[in-house]
């Protein structure tokens, strides 16, 4: 039994590539297409870590990921942030609400699957390492 | 008899005597030790001037012509100074408080310091008062021609006589009456001999008087039946000419420079007009008791055809009186010297303040007054001015020759005074007087005055005569003699009555009509409240004039002594250890004040003015100041104007700045937006390519599946920019339109194939009415179609009915034809209905649907481009955009 991944993810296409590359990787892959309803998913799922869209219909990424902060049993969830606006304060801001690592789209399948393991593992990146860092 | 020379002799000695009192008094007041100069008893002998030779003489003759008449000379003052105390008190007051010194400065103050009318009035006073002294000269001439004897320097000469007389009172004025530009304009010296003057003509009247009751008749009681024989019980009197003379005396006394030289400015203190109130009437009463007495015994005693204005003289001749004849001569000559030596100061003053000076001044203009020797100035031009009024007078007196041309000339010199009394008394009591009313005023009635008396007076016979009796250009109204074809019987009476009534008129509707000057009120306000302003008003605003210009002005004028004398006082009395005193509005006031006593108060005022560059009070100063003033109003308008600009710029470019940074916001949103549009597909695309490099397992239908979703995202990117680039040119403006004819049938036909081929497998149902789509356009109809295919996507994409179909509409409306799209889903969500217009902005239930959310902006600015609109109709159903059609592409079809 792999690690269980949550991926909420609005773009279907982005969804199914994320999830074929960590099963075959040996994650056990749930995902979810809709922001509103994340919350609900990670409850009910009770993941080991979630790769978390920023730009989600019905609620934002950023906001989840507060509130997966402020909920006593996810406090320490590890959470991987993607976003597709590639602007340094985006990452700034997402870093600053806690979570553990950031990737900006387009990234290699190897990063992310390197990073995601690393923010499951408890190694917070903070940052660091990332090959789009300051773009 | 005396012999002539006797009697020149007699006068030198009498002069001699003058010149001696007036010496001492002037060194005494000049030592301080003078107290018994300044009592109300030398103040109320030098009143006494009033009554000249022409009353000394004239009125025994006046009661032997004309009864009591002449007691209406007497009368008039009399009433003046018993019932019109106060207004003689409020006159002192403000000829002390305002340094007044002369009634020509006195008019002048109070309209403004007006220069033009100070001239007025100094003209009018000398043309009234030439006459007067004229007949001075003639009344010691004929005295001396009463003691006809020749002696060694032979018979006296009427004409020479005139001409010594002239010099010798001249130089006795010009050495006491200007020995210096005093402040006040007291002259000690020149007052005491006219006291002395008084008493020696009071005396010398009564002791003729008592001569012809006690000596010639037998008391007062033969007297009196005498004078119920004499025809002078007979006359019966005029009353309106009682009235009219005694109005007339009554104004002179207020009016005549020479009274008011004595009564105002020679005042010095405001106490010995409470003395005089009643010392002066019963001065005057001591003059006239004993007049008809002499008169009527005269008229018995002496041979028929004697003149009565003699009988002073002759009385106590014909007696072989020569003594008391000679007393008598002393009296008649005291009171014409008296009168002239004061006529000529009051005069002097006037001329030289007020026409000489300014005329320098502005001969000389531009230069500094101090530049000049201004004491020197003014002293000579008060010198030259005493020897011109005598000159004057005395060429009168030669040109107008017979006595009887010069019999009636005190009364009609009483009326030309009289014209100022108006406009001073206007002055004193009436705030709203203004110059201009004063000057229209004095104006006109001096000019009917000299037209009606004066110049059938003065006009020689031959010259005139044509004029005389039929008027200038032959205009009768205008006869001198029946002005406006009043044929009265006194010519005096009708003058008086025409000439102060026009002048009270004309003062009092021209004072209604114009506004006073800022000047003109203030010293309005100075003299008509003179009792609660007892200082004149602080003209001088701070001063840029140093103290040491000043001083050397004021020595210039003042003289060196006391003007050093005054400025250390003032220093000290600042509590200064310098010589100089600060020039604090004070201290300039007194010092205005100063100058005022030598040189008039507007002229002291415009060269203060000068020196301290301050805001002169002058009008014309004051105007320029008011004009400047309006100016920098004007200017600080502007600038309040300018900085309101400035604000409201301030205030744009603070919106522009908030618009910026607004737009530089939605800058940042659009990239970011655009960003996440771009990267949402490649990161797909890359994805899936990594994995068909990396997967050699993967099985064929997987490596087909990832290459479509590859395939797709590629072709969403290309759309997505197509999208962007059309917008970016559309925004521009720079879009190019291709219009031509075409049919809204066709258009439509276009955007439903192909749509119908964009989407595989839709199953939207298209609802049209044909029929209806039958409109001509003259339009760009690829532009056209591409807004349609959006709205039918739109509905393919977002029609979440279970059976989803789309009615497109034609609606002809009053003046345009608008398409109607409307499916039958759940429509846009109200707060949603706002935004789908904007970029990139889709609605919630577009999470599945591609497309970047550019379409709806994009439809929107097109149909702007193309003249037509585009806009969702909310309501009850679905989804509904309404399509208006450019309205010139209807009309040009």
């Amino acid at each position: 039994m792999g690690t269980r991944v949550l991926l909420v993810e609005d773009e279907a296409n982005i969804l199914e590539a994320i999830s074929f590359i960590l099963s075959r990787d040996g994650w056990e892959v749930h995902g979810h297409g809709n922001g509103a309803t994340a919350l609900d998913a990670v409850a009910r799922l009770t993941p080991d870590v979630v790769v978390l869209d920023v730009m989600l219909p019905g609620r934002s990424g950023l906001d989840i990921l507060r509130d997966l902060r402020n909920a006593s049993e996810t406090r320490n969830l590890p959470v991987l942030m993607l976003t597709a606006k590639g602007q340094a304060k985006d990452r700034d801001l997402a870093l600053s609400l806690g979570a553990n690592a950031y990737l900006t789209k387009p990234f290699s399948n190897a990063e992310m699957v390197e990073t995601l393991r690393d923010v499951a593992h408890g190694v917070s990146l903070n940052g660091a390492g990332l090959p789009d860092q300051g773009s | 008899m005396l012999s002539f020379d006797g009697l020149v002799a007699v006068c030198v000695l009498y002069v001699a005597g003058l010149f001696w009192v007036a010496f001492l008094a002037e060194k005494r007041a000049a030592e301080g030790k003078a107290r018994w100069l300044s009592s109300p008893l030398v103040y109320t002998l030098s009143l006494s001037i009033y009554t000249t030779a022409w009353t000394f003489y004239g009125a025994v003759g006046s009661a032997a012509r004309s009864g009591l008449e002449f007691m209406t000379i007497y009368l008039g003052p009399t009433l003046v100074f018993i019932g019109w105390f106060w207004l003689l008190r409020k006159m002192v007051r403000i000829g002390r408080a305002q340094r007044i010194t002369s009634i020509a400065d006195m008019i002048s103050s109070r309209y403004g310091k007006s220069g033009g009318l100070a001239a007025m009035v100094t003209i009018l006073a000398v043309i009234g008062t030439t006459p007067y002294i004229a007949l001075q000269l003639q009344s010691v001439t004929l005295s001396f021609s009463v003691f006809a004897r020749p002696g060694a320097l032979g018979a006296p000469d009427t004409e020479s006589t005139a001409v010594w007389v002239a010099g010798g009172l001249a130089l006795f004025t010009i050495v006491f009456g200007t020995r210096s530009l005093d402040v006040n304009e007291r002259h000690p010296g020149l007052v005491s001999a006219i006291a002395l003057e008084s008493i020696v003509k009071l005396f010398a009247l009564l002791a003729v008087g008592g001569f012809v009751v006690w000596g010639l008749a037998d008391g007062p009681r033969d007297v009196l039946l005498r004078i119920e024989e004499s025809p002078i019980a007979t006359w019966t009197s005029n009353g309106a000419r009682w009235v009219g003379l005694t109005v007339l005396s009554g104004a002179a006394i207020l009016c005549l420079p020479r009274m008011f030289q004595v009564m105002v400015v020679e005042n010095a203190d405001e106490r010995h007009l409470a003395t005089a109130s009643w010392a002066f009437p019963l001065y005057l009463l001591l003059m006239s008791i004993f007049v008809i007495p002499i008169a009527v015994v005269g008229l018995q005693m002496m041979p028929e055809g004697a003149n009565p204005d003699l009988f002073m003289l002759t009385l106590p001749l014909a007696a072989g009186q020569d003594g008391l004849a000679l007393f008598a001569f002393l009296g008649g000559f005291s009171a014409a010297t008296s009168m002239v030596i004061i006529a000529a100061l009051a005069l002097s003053t006037m001329v030289s303040n007020h026409i000489i000076v300014p005329l320098w001044m502005r001969a000389t203009k531009g230069e500094n007054p101090m530049t000049g020797d201004m004491r020197r100035v003014a002293l000579m031009a008060r010198r030259l001015s005493i020897a011109g009024v005598l000159t004057l007078g005395l060429v009168y007196y030669r040109m107008s020759g017979g006595t009887e041309a010069l019999a009636s000339i005190g009364l009609i010199a009483f009326l030309g005074v009289a014209q100022v009394l108006p406009a001073l008394l206007g002055g004193i009591f009436w705030r709203g007087a203004t110059r201009a009313g004063a000057a229209a005023g004095i104006g006109l009635g001096f000019l009917i005055w000299g037209w009606v008396l004066l110049v059938p007076n003065a006009a020689t016979a031959g010259l005139m005569q044509g004029v005389l009796e039929n008027g200038p250009f032959g205009l009768t109204w205008l006869r001198p003699a029946t002005p406006l074809g009043l044929d009265g019987a006194d010519p005096l009476l009708t003058a008086m009555v025409l000439s102060l009534g026009v002048n009270s008129f004309a003062f009092v509707l021209v004072s209604l009509f114009t506004f006073p000057s800022p000047m003109e009120r203030l010293m309005g306000a100075q003299f008509v409240n003179v009792y609660e302003h007892s200082r004149t008003p602080l003209a001088w605003k701070g001063s840029a004039g140093t103290a040491d210009d000043l001083l050397i002005m004021a020595q210039r004028i003042l003289g060196a002594g006391r003007a050093a004398r005054l400025f250390r006082d003032a220093a000290a009395a600042q509590g200064r250890e310098a010589r100089l005193p600060e020039p604090t509005p004070d201290f300039l006031e007194r010092l205005e004040r100063e100058l005022a006593g030598s040189v008039g108060a507007a002229t002291a005022n415009a060269m203060v003015g000068q020196i301290t560059g301050g805001a002169s009070v002058s009008v014309r100063d004051l105007l320029a100041v008011a004009d400047e003033t309006a100016q920098m109003m004007e200017y600080s308008s502007q600038l309040e104007a300018k900085s309101a600009e400035l604000a409201q710029t301030a205030a744009r470019l603070r919106e522009a700045n908030q618009k910026l940074t607004e737009l530089s916001v939605q800058k940042d949103a659009f990239l970011s937006q655009i960003s996440h549009e771009l990267r949402t597909p490649m990161t797909s695309i890359r994805a899936f390519s990594e994995i068909l490099m990396k997967s050699e397992d993967l099985d064929a239908e997987g490596r087909t599946r990832f290459s479509r979703i590859i395939h797709d995202e590629s072709l969403r990117l290309t759309r997505l920019l197509d999208d962007l680039l059309d917008l970016a040119v559309l925004e521009d403006g720079r879009v190019t339109l291709n219009e031509g004819n075409t049919m809204l049938g066709d258009v439509l036909d276009r955007a439903v194939n192909a749509t119908s081929a964009l989407v595989g497998g839709t199953r939207l149902s298209i609802l049209r009415t044909r029929a209806d789509e039958e409109v001509p356009l003259w339009t760009d109809a690829d532009r056209l179609a591409q807004v349609f295919i959006n709205l039918i996507s739109n509905a393919q994409k977002y029609c979440d009915a279970a059976e989803p179909e789309l009615r497109i509409e034609v609606l002809r409306l009053p003046g345009r034809v608008e398409v109607e799209f409307a499916d039958n889903g759940a429509g846009v969500a109200p707060r949603q209905q706002s935004l789908i217009f904007e970029k990139f902005a889709r609605g919630d239930t577009a999470g599945e649907a591609p497309g970047a959310g550019l379409g709806l902006a994009i439809s929107r600015e097109i149909m702007g481009r193309l003249g037509g609109g585009l806009i969702y109709v909310p309501g009850q159903g679905g989804a509904r955009f309404r399509v208006r059609l450019p309205g010139r592409a209807l009309r040009a079809a």
